[in-house]
């Protein structure tokens, strides 16, 4: 673990002084697979959010050892009925290599093309994204995430109101991005789904309550204890003096 | 006959050849700009922006008189502080972005009119808010043309980033770090059209030829590119028509130009694909 791809250096993230996760530390190897899973409230969309940069942290640090980051939001600002075609958004993933300027050649074409193909949706091309499904526009938010070929990708329940033939298929370019040696950071609810297809866990119910392989993680203990934590913020909370 | 009604008066009057040249210039700044602002939902802000240019302006002509300098650069400065200030308010705190303009324009508003009220100077407001098209002179055509050329220029080098920018603001921002600059030079670019376009329309009137031709085009077009290839042409036959109509019945130009917009709108309304009545001819649906 000479180079890890982030590490949390006693990392709170919060809101109005109020921690959302708190003093989590630990480092995300090169290449790993991660799931994040934990209660609504847990903090898990916040740590994904202040690793793409979004969210300043109110204390501790994250230190980035990739160069790229692709970060698909829980609720992102797409505005789905906006005139455009699927290529076209799958086209805007080639932005964060290419530029806001310039064309794209033939074989930018084409591997967009090919993305396209990758996620099921051979056939959209021209279609307007207005008239996807919840599932097709899923589809082709993971084309446009393969497009920018980003080395570390965050993904926030990224299933959600999915069917599970989608999820199978979307599972499949995941698996294939592991396999290209990228790092994969995935927050989810499906504890089943994390079992099969994810080696690696991070339980975080605001407080970190375990991280390593999954078997050892999604024990019946912790998820007890998971769902004993309280979601409110105590708005008498002391200051908290916890050491580094 | 068809000369005398179309082609005469624009020949024999130099009055009416500038205003027509002054007119097909706005159109070709303005529209495209409308469509952008409707795509980002913004078609009301070039109303909130064209009342912060106006005490600017009235500012301006305060200071240097009734000459385009000073006005037209009061009327840029207001509009741009106003326009950066809310991008930055909405950025970097809760308030939103329609909340931070509306703020904004409020006070540049009751700021404005203070001032003029305080100099008890007698300014034609009138001609402030619905312009004079058809005493447009040498300097006031050259900005209307400068700020078009600019603005198509413009576009044109940053149209993806602007695209973008409208279709997934959180996407645009993480992929590039021009994200939100692709935002700010669009509101400049709607504050450089609006403060062109009032000494021709007046503030309130200029963003009737920058807004009803992009609704026009959107009941014809499902497409940006398309949006923009028909908003240009709307607002062109809008002004030229106008122009006619206002020459041959001897009504104001500025708002028969903006009446023959709405007109075309509300025709649009009825007939275009995507307009209204099409859902009452029924054709039978497709198999899948």
């Amino acid at each position: 673990m000479a180079d890890p791809a982030l590490v949390f250096d006693n990392l709170t993230l919060g809101y109005d002084r109020h921690p959302a996760v708190h003093h989590l530390a630990g480092t995300i190897r090169h290449g790993a697979l991660l799931a994040i899973v934990g209660p609504n409230g847990g903090g898990k969309s916040t740590l994904l959010k202040a690793i793409a940069g979004r969210l300043s942290p109110l204390g501790g640090s994250i230190v980035h050892g990739t160069r790229t980051l692709a970060y698909m939001p829980q609720i992102g600002d797409l505005s789905r009925d906006f005139p455009v075609s699927v290529l076209d958004l799958a086209l805007t993933g080639l932005c964060s290599r290419e530029g806001m300027f310039g064309g794209f050649s033939r074989k930018q074409r084409e591997d967009a093309l090919n993305a396209i193909a990758a996620v099921g949706l051979a056939g959209f091309e021209t279609r307007s994204i207005r008239t996807l499904s919840g599932g097709q526009l899923q589809r082709l938010l993971f084309a446009r995430m393969m497009l920018q070929d980003a080395e570390l990708i965050l993904l926030d329940e990224p299933f959600t109101a999915i069917d599970t033939r989608t999820i199978e298929d979307l599972m499949v370019i995941v698996h294939r991005w592991h396999e290209e040696g990228r790092t994969v950071v995935a927050v989810l609810h499906d504890l089943d789904l994390v079992r099969q297809h994810f080696p690696e866990t991070l339980m975080l119910a605001r407080d970190p309550l375990g991280w390593g392989p999954t078997a050892e993680i999604l024990t019946p203990q912790r998820l007890a204890d998971a769902r004993r934590m309280a979601e409110a913020f105590d708005r008498n909370a002391a200051e908290c003096h916890r050491a580094a | 006959m068809v000369y005398d009604l179309l082609i005469a008066p624009f020949v024999e009057f130099p009055f009416m050849k500038r205003a027509l040249v002054g007119g097909i210039a706005i159109s070709l700044g303005a529209a495209p700009i409308g469509v952008f602002l409707m795509l980002r939902r913004m078609s009301l802000i070039g109303d909130a922006m064209a009342h912060a240019i106006l005490p600017g302006a009235a500012i301006g002509f305060l200071i240097g008189g009734l000459t385009i300098g000073t006005m037209t650069l009061g009327g840029l400065i207001a509009g741009l502080g106003v326009a950066l200030a809310s991008g930055v308010v909405a950025r970097s705190t809760l308030v939103k972005e329609d909340m931070a303009l509306a703020a904004f324009y409020l006070i540049s508003l009751a700021l404005g009119v203070t001032l003029i009220s305080a100099s008890r100077n007698n300014i034609d407001v009138l001609a402030l808010l619905f312009g004079s098209i058809l005493a447009l002179d040498d300097a006031t055509l050259l900005l209307i043309v400068s700020a078009a050329s600019l603005t198509l220029a413009a576009l044109a080098l940053g149209y993806r980033g602007i695209l973008m920018e409208c279709l997934d603001p959180g996407f645009a921002a993480g992929v590039s770090r021009f994200g939100s600059i692709f935002h700010l030079g669009f509101l400049v670019l709607v504050v450089l059209n609006l403060v062109a376009g009032f000494h021709a329309l007046g503030t309130l009137l200029v963003v009737g030829i920058m807004m009803l031709p992009a609704g026009t085009a959107r009941l014809w077009s499902d497409d940006v590119a398309g949006m923009i290839g028909i908003a240009i042409p709307v607002a062109l036959v809008s002004n030229l028509a106008g122009l006619m109509v206002s020459y041959h019945l001897g009504l104001a130009s500025g708002p028969a130009i903006i009446l023959v917009a709405g007109g075309l709108y509300a025709l649009s309304l009825a007939l275009a694909p995507h307009g209204l009545l099409r859902p009452l001819l029924p054709k039978r649906h497709l198999e899948a």
